[in-house]
């Protein structure tokens, strides 16, 4: 089973739309697993009837309770994050500022601090409607991605994978250089960048790539809206070469991206002539690779 | 009036409406930008000014003073971050874990872990006629942008208290980081594109600024890509709306190119009107 | 020599783990003793961040002087790693723990750090 990883440093490259389309692709042999949490939109394309859901923990909260609080002050005197108030005589955390540290519960004298572990979201094993088993999470308002909620949905993935006997597994991978993306790379065994044809595109794409590097994973790169800048788009064929990174191919600036989001539809469904030669061209490309 | 910029989703056209708001606001009276994009900020590419101040910006981190240490362990065990670890007779420190809440340092019970000032991103402060620029970008390697922000914001009320408007680019998403970034703005401008994505990801930064308690409004980018449904949603919820703009091709060529969209592009430069009229209202 | 192996089973017919700070196992081979041991290291799922710096806690005091692994560490429990007198072998990911032994000893491995 080979896991392939698709990232992109930054929003609104494409890369949501490229892997619903290689998804399409390979719907017969691939289990796919959205770790992009925090904007998690593969399901709006690919509408998953969910078999299997379960409650995610992670992280704690500090709650005080008033009825053993002696009203001292010492935890809101310690809390480096202003989570800790007064309210009409005893002091009381405000949820959403609260970084769950904990260091009130450790000082309180009287024991009027928990730590609950928090229910931050919950990930669903589905079947997609193209067949093909979709393993996703969402997180609740103010709660933080992290490496093991990536780790997790990864993990299951990988288990349907195994059981379904499935070839790949296709990730949808975390935005940023922290630890949901380093989770999303972790036991990959190659990598697809999706970068958009721009100046702030190819910085971003130098700097994911710095992370990708401490890694010996191959990668490959897909230039999106290539067409609109030709000079910008040159700098990054270099670098692709410089680096070593297999170059897929370019893709130019094209309506069907938002026409098929905008219709639920993956790109090959939006306009099967134009794109299923493209995207099958990059799935043996990468399929020779690995 | 302090006026934050954000998205659901990152791509929606964040970056550009805060730039093209704060250029053209400065056209009329002293504006301050600040890119709290921490992670990935560009906004420079497209502001030009001259620098006036670079300024690194800390934050405090345990260091180990392995004369005063007993290695009783406890550290490792107060630590939430797992920060800390007892490799041997050696306690390392991992800084880019840290969420430097002091409580290793001050529960020691021999003050073996002193708090000292590191080093987390760098300030860079241009400015362009009557518009001040903030910058701060995160150091490579550190994935907290929530501190780098808070510390960005206090930078800004120090030196910058009589600018009367600030325009604040947030982080996309809706996570700690834009959390950050927008709860002390007096009004936020929410960009989203009318498509599924843009909804699905207006309606949880919806519900994240309603959980804030700040007034907001919306702006649609890219109208015409996608359906109307994003205007029942924003008509059903009595959002205001405060703009729409066209998609078209020639403005994403001149954004590629780092172009100013509102001197060439008229519905741009409308929608900026409403933003700011709206906004001088709540005033 | 000590051999440690990041794993997902107990034996030498496991399939080697790529990962190195969310392996399911460690598996510390004595060539002197002939002795295969493991170390349970999934409660490692329960870990928000830094993983790999835990994971490197786990083995410091071992006293390996190989690791065989997949992909090889992650930034944060390469820094660690780094303080050891530890070898590490990348690239054994896909063989079972007795292939990517014998890929070791007969030089098909890549150095990695």
């Amino acid at each position: 089973m080979k896991e392939i990883v698709i990232i992109s440093g930054k929003g609104g490259t494409g890369k949501s739309s490229i892997c619903c389309a290689l998804a399409h692709l390979w719907k017969e042999d691939a289990v796919i697993a959205d770790c992009d949490v925090d904007a998690a939109d593969m399901h709006l394309i690919l509408h998953p009837q969910s078999s299997d859901s379960k409650d995610f923990f992670s992280g704690v909260k500090a709650i005080i309770d008033p009825k053993v609080c002696s009203s001292c002050g010492l935890c809101a005197s310690v809390c480096r994050f202003d989570a800790i108030r007064k309210h009409e005589g005893k002091y009381l955390v405000n949820e959403l500022d609260c970084e769950g540290c904990a260091y009130c519960y450790h000082i309180c004298p009287t024991g009027a601090i928990s730590i609950p572990e928090q229910n931050v979201g919950q990930y669903h094993i589905s079947q997609s409607r193209l067949g093909c088993t979709l393993v996703h999470a969402a997180l609740n308002i103010g709660a933080e991605n992290s490496g093991k909620l990536v780790s997790k949905v990864k993990s299951e993935a990988r288990h349907q994978a195994k059981l379904e006997n499935k070839e790949f597994l296709l990730v949808d991978g975390s935005p940023g250089i922290g630890c949901p993306v380093i989770a999303s790379l972790s036991g990959a065994h190659f990598v697809v960048l999706v970068t958009e044809v721009s100046k702030s595109g190819l910085s971003d794409l130098k700097r994911v790539w710095e992370l990708v590097k401490k890694f010996k994973i191959p990668g490959a790169c897909i230039l999106n809206k290539a067409d609109i800048n030709p000079d910008i788009c040159k700098e990054m064929k270099e670098y692709l070469h410089k680096e070593k990174i297999l170059n897929l191919g370019e893709i130019p600036y094209s309506e069907d991206f938002p026409a098929a989001i905008s219709m639920g539809k993956t790109l090959i469904e939006q306009n099967e002539s134009t794109w299923r030669p493209v995207f099958e061209n990059m799935g043996n490309a990468i399929k020779e690779k690995i | 009036m302090r006026i934050a910029i954000a998205s659901g989703k990152g791509g929606t056209g964040k970056t550009t409406l805060a730039v093209n708001l704060a250029l053209y606001a400065a056209e009329f009276e002293p504006v301050l930008l600040m890119d709290l994009d921490v992670e990935e900020p560009n906004g420079s590419i497209f502001v030009e000014g001259e620098v006036q101040s670079e300024t690194a910006i800390y934050r405090n981190v345990p260091q180990w003073d392995q004369g005063a240490c007993t290695l009783c362990g406890k550290c490792t065990s107060w630590c939430a971050y797992n920060a800390l670890l007892k490799l041997g007779d050696t306690i390392l420190v991992m800084p880019n874990l840290c969420h430097s809440c002091f409580a290793c340092s001050e529960l020691c019970p021999v003050q073996a872990l002193p708090m000292i000032q590191e080093s987390m991103g760098k300030l860079l402060h241009l400015q362009r006629g009557k518009l001040n620029f903030v910058e701060t970008k995160l150091d490579i390697g550190l994935e907290q942008a929530s501190p780098l922000i808070a510390e960005s914001l206090r930078f800004a009320d120090k030196h910058f208290q009589n600018t009367g408007m600030q325009i604040l680019d947030s982080p996309p998403g809706t996570a700690c980081a834009m959390i950050s970034a927008v709860k002390t703005a007096d009004f936020v401008v929410l960009i989203s594109e009318p498509t599924p994505f843009g909804l699905h990801d207006l309606k949880l930064a919806v519900e994240t600024i309603r959980q804030l308690n700040i007034p907001f409004g919306v702006v649609v980018n890219r109208d015409g890509i996608g359906n109307d449904d994003i205007y029942e949603y924003i008509q059903q919820e009595d959002i205001v709306l405060l703009a729409r703009i066209p998609h078209q091709r020639r403005i994403a060529e001149l954004y590629s190119q780092g172009r100013l969209l509102y001197k060439e592009v008229e519905e741009i430069r409308t929608a900026l009107q409403n933003i700011l009229g709206y906004a001088k209202e709540l005033r | 020599m000590k051999i440690i192996f990041t794993s997902s089973g107990e034996s030498w017919d496991s399939m080697i783990d790529p990962r190195f700070g969310r392996t399911d196992f460690i598996l510390l081979y004595n060539e002197e003793t002939d002795e295969l041991s493991s170390i349970d290291n999934r409660d490692i799922k329960d870990v928000a961040h830094g993983a790999g710096p835990k994971t490197a806690e786990k083995i410091f005091g071992l006293k390996a002087d190989i690791l065989i692994t997949g992909n090889g560490p992650g930034g944060n429990a390469a820094s660690i790693l780094r303080k050891l007198p530890l070898k590490i072998f990348v690239k054994a990911g896909g063989m079972t723990i007795r292939e990517a032994y014998e890929a070791y000893k007969n030089n098909k491995l890549e150095q990695g750090l």
